[in-house]
């Protein structure tokens, strides 16, 4: 996708709205690829995280909430724990989903990963952890076009006993069904 | 009878001898050579023991030649020599065999260094045993500095060299002091007015009575050599007599050619054609620009004497000196010779304000494509606009500026190769004073890298980009065009790969700074030396900052390449305290390794047959012309001659000479040719 950056786009607020939203300052970035250099997941992105920071900066406002990037992105926030100027990467995406979605302007691959998290949530509530196997069949179930997707390997999980088809429920149920009720 | 010479071999820890055979080498000086009394080798001939040992053994076996092998002379030559002098000896009679930089660094294989290194000795014992007595030549030094340039390099070298207690005489070819400096509105990295702090030190060297002050005027020539230069001064005439004048204003107010576009403004503003460049000039009395004054014009088509032009004479009548007015339009140029001891170059810089290569930024026919000086003048509360932040074409406030850094800068093909080292800094504090003074103003920046190497340099520029919001892009720029009132801005950033469209009300260019349009002429003027980009050379990039290639002449400011106030300024320190050791002594020690002409008894005087292709060659303009007289003061022939003083035993004259008549001492022919003809060529 060509990039062209005019004037409206450079006067726009999109850094001011997310700094309100988040507390974020992408204006501290000074591009250095930190972020990217240890970011586990760059390879599949469509643009680095340093890149989304830079549509951010230049308010880049489609680019940044239409990129496949913020949901690849895992959170697992060895960015914002490396960056040299203390910007909160991780963060940034978790805002820039959120941003996606209100607009309805996120990317195509966002429903899988959304109806991922859901079922991955849905498992936690019932089972107070995930068991694997109705974690995917829900997601499978919800999501038909990925139903064979990686099905080959599932037998061999099976037989290593990875994947059960009884889930095991932890002991302590009620707390956790207490943390989604507060989160509700 | 023949030198007795002691070889010392160095081992220089493992330097030389992991790759030459030293014992080998000390062993092969002696063999049919018996001149060479002594041989030995030591770890570290220049350690405290190692001069020692030479100091012993020149008393002890009674040597009057040493050979020391061991690193470059330009290393140790000088502690070998004071050693040898401390044993008694004069010290001309020691030389150095260089076994470390052109042997043992540079040939990997122990035999072949071992047998070059044999070669090496057996030259310079053969060349020592033909070096006679050298003394150091004596030079008297007159104790008075000239500075070159009143900028603030200038100006402090002056003020550091006359509060010691020096005369100084400084010489500025404006018509006041000040400089770049003066005309900056506020200074990286923390933004206090440039005047400010400017005017007290301008202030301070007026009231030095130690300074005597030349403006309006310049270098004519520079004769002598370092301790008694001659340099003739040309004051300019000013059209107006600096004692009667009380700058009172008068005549600059009635003056009718007010349409002058202002140097000092950087064209943005005008002035009249009597005038002081800006109202803190220094001195505070006024010039008349004989180019642009209706009076000298009228002269000149006339082509009559410019006091018998009666066209406009409104300075004189209003001039309210008596009886005598200040103002003299019959002024004409006059020529000051001064006796100096030490002078110090300070000619600054120029700033690229020729864009016209560069039409992709509109090729200087914008008037609101600006350069960063012009910025300066705008942003200063001197300045045309007193301030305010007005684009030129129109005076009206600009939404948007886009500011491009490296215009000139790290640009061989069109510019200059070199990073101006400055603009990364200015440019962030232009966009801070625009945002200053325009709060909802959006300033864009165009760079390659950002360059900010300083104290607080970087905390500085990150400011202008979190606390005040300056955007920078990191790219190039591609083209500049007009639309409506607009510039419209193409370039790009590389960090999202992408083209960028800015329009923009005005735009600055971070222009490079340049050596001055005359530096060459002015370095050949001194005899100084100096680089493809016309900057003045310092001797030696790390050790010898200051000083140029001519003894006595030193470089402050950026007449030596871009810098910043700061460094300038430590610069100018550092020149003078080299002007004030000179100053210090009655009378300086040179090295006597100089260049001589032959003199012979009449009939034939000398050699020299007068070709004076040594003069040609001689980097240091050290060859005088000489007329031989006879009784009733008739020439007989003209020869050359060398000034002891300002030689710095190059040799190239006696490389030149046709007549062979010119010899340098330490290294003559009989020296050179019995070096080369002790190596055995097989």
């Amino acid at each position: 996708m060509k990039i062209k950056i005019t004037t409206k786009e450079l006067k726009s607020d999109f850094a001011k709205e997310v700094k309100e939203r988040s507390g974020i300052d992408v204006k501290k970035c000074y591009q250095c690829g930190k972020c990217t250099a240890g970011c586990p997941v760059a390879y599949e992105m469509d643009y680095m995280p340093n890149q989304i920071i830079r549509f951010v900066q230049l308010g880049l406002r489609r680019e940044a909430l239409t990129s496949r990037t913020i949901w690849l992105c895992a959170s697992c926030i060895t960015c914002s724990t490396r960056c040299p100027k203390e910007v909160k990467i991780a963060e940034l995406m978790d805002v820039l989903r959120e941003m996606a979605l209100e607009e309805g302007v996120a990317n195509p691959m966002e429903k899988n990963i959304t109806t991922f998290h859901e079922a991955f949530l849905n498992s936690v509530k019932k089972h107070g952890r995930i068991s694997e196997f109705w974690m995917l069949s829900e997601y499978k179930r919800k999501r038909p076009k990925t139903a064979l997707q990686d099905i080959e390997i599932g037998p061999q999980l099976m037989l290593k006993g990875k994947l059960s088809l009884t889930p095991h429920d932890i002991k302590g149920k009620k707390s956790i069904k207490r943390i989604f009720e507060k989160f509700k | 009878m023949s030198k007795k010479i002691g070889v010392f071999v160095c081992h220089c820890g493992t330097n030389i001898s992991a790759t030459v055979d030293v014992e080998k080498v000390a062993e092969e000086a002696k063999k049919n050579n018996p001149g060479v009394s002594y041989t030995t080798t030591y770890k570290y001939m220049c350690s405290d023991p190692g001069q020692k040992l030479l100091r012993d053994k020149i008393k002890e076996e009674g040597l009057d030649g040493v050979v020391v092998a061991a690193c470059s002379p330009k290393m140790h030559e000088h502690t070998f020599r004071n050693a040898a002098k401390k044993a008694g000896m004069n010290p001309y009679h020691v030389e150095i065999s260089n076994l470390r930089e052109q042997c043992s660094w540079v040939h990997p294989d122990k035999p072949t260094g071992t047998e070059k290194s044999i070669d090496l000795v057996r030259m310079m014992t053969e060349k020592t045993r033909k070096d006679k007595s050298l003394n150091p030549i004596k030079v008297p030094v007159t104790k008075r500095a000239l500075v070159i340039g009143g900028g603030i390099a200038g100006i402090q070298a002056a003020l550091d060299i006359a509060d010691a207690g020096h005369e100084v005489i400084m010489v500025e070819r404006e018509a006041s002091i000040g400089g770049h400096m003066a005309q900056l509105s506020e200074t990286f990295p923390t933004l206090d007015c440039s005047q400010c702090i400017m005017t007290p030190k301008m202030v301070e060297l007026a009231q030095n009575e130690n300074i005597k002050l030349y403006t309006w005027s310049e270098i004519e020539s520079v004769d002598g050599y370092l301790g008694n230069f001659d340099v003739k001064i040309r004051k300019k005439a000013r059209s107006v007599d600096l004692d009667l004048c009380t700058g009172c204003s008068s005549c600059w107010q009635v003056c009718p050619s007010k349409k002058i576009k202002s140097e000092f403004d950087m064209k943005l503003g005008n002035r009249t054609a009597i005038y002081i460049p800006f109202p803190q000039a220094i001195p505070s009395k006024p010039v008349i620009d004989r180019e642009h004054c209706l009076l000298f014009k009228d002269a000149r088509k006339k082509n009559i004497p410019p006091n018998d032009s009666k066209v406009c004479r409104k300075c004189l009548d209003v001039c309210p000196i008596a009886p005598v007015k200040a103002i003299d339009y019959s002024q004409e140029d006059e020529f000051i010779t001064e006796k100096i001891g030490a002078i110090i170059v300070a000619t600054g810089f120029k700033e690229l304000d020729d864009t016209s290569m560069y039409g992709e930024y509109g090729g200087g026919k914008y008037q609101d494509v600006i350069t960063g000086l012009q910025f300066e003048r705008l942003a200063s509360a001197s300045g045309p606009t007193e301030g305010e932040i007005q684009r030129p074409s129109d005076g009206k406030l600009p939404e948007i500026i886009v500011f491009i850094q490296c215009v000139g800068s790290r640009d061989p093909a069109k510019g200059c190769s070199y990073c101006s080292k400055t603009c990364c800094m200015y440019t962030a504090k232009h966009t801070m004073l625009y945002k200053h003074k325009v709060h909802d103003g959006h300033a864009y920046v165009f760079y390659i890298d950002i360059r900010c190497a300083g104290k607080d340099y970087e905390e500085f520029w990150l400011r202008a980009v979190e606390e005040e919001g300056a955007t920078y892009l990191r790219g190039r720029v591609s083209r500049i065009y007009k639309k409506g009132d607009k510039l419209v801005v193409l370039g790009a950033d590389t960090l999202t790969g992408s083209v960028v469209e800015i329009e923009a009300d005005m735009v600055v260019l971070a222009s490079a700074m340049k050596a001055q349009d005359d530096a060459e002429k002015f370095a050949q003027k001194l005899s100084i030396q100096y680089n493809k980009d016309k900057f003045f050379s310092e001797i030696h990039p790390k050790l010898k900052p200051v000083e140029s290639s001519s003894a006595g002449i030193f470089l402050a400011g950026t007449c030596q390449g871009p810098k910043d106030i700061p460094e300038t300024v430590a610069q100018a320190g550092a020149a003078a305290s080299k002007v004030l050791a000179l100053l210090s002594a009655d009378e300086l020690e040179r090295e006597p390794v100089v260049a001589k002409v032959d003199r012979l008894p009449a009939p034939i005087f000398s050699t020299c047959i007068g070709c004076f292709y040594c003069k040609r060659v001689c980097p240091y303009g050290a060859i005088a012309e000489e007329d031989i007289k006879a009784r009733d003061g008739s020439v007989i022939k003209t020869v050359a001659r060398v000034n002891e003083g300002l030689c710095q035993g190059c040799g190239l004259c006696a490389a030149t000479c046709r007549s062979k008549s010119v010899e340098l001492a330490g290294f003559n022919d009989e020296q050179v040719y019995a070096e080369i003809n002790s190596v055995e060529f097989n």
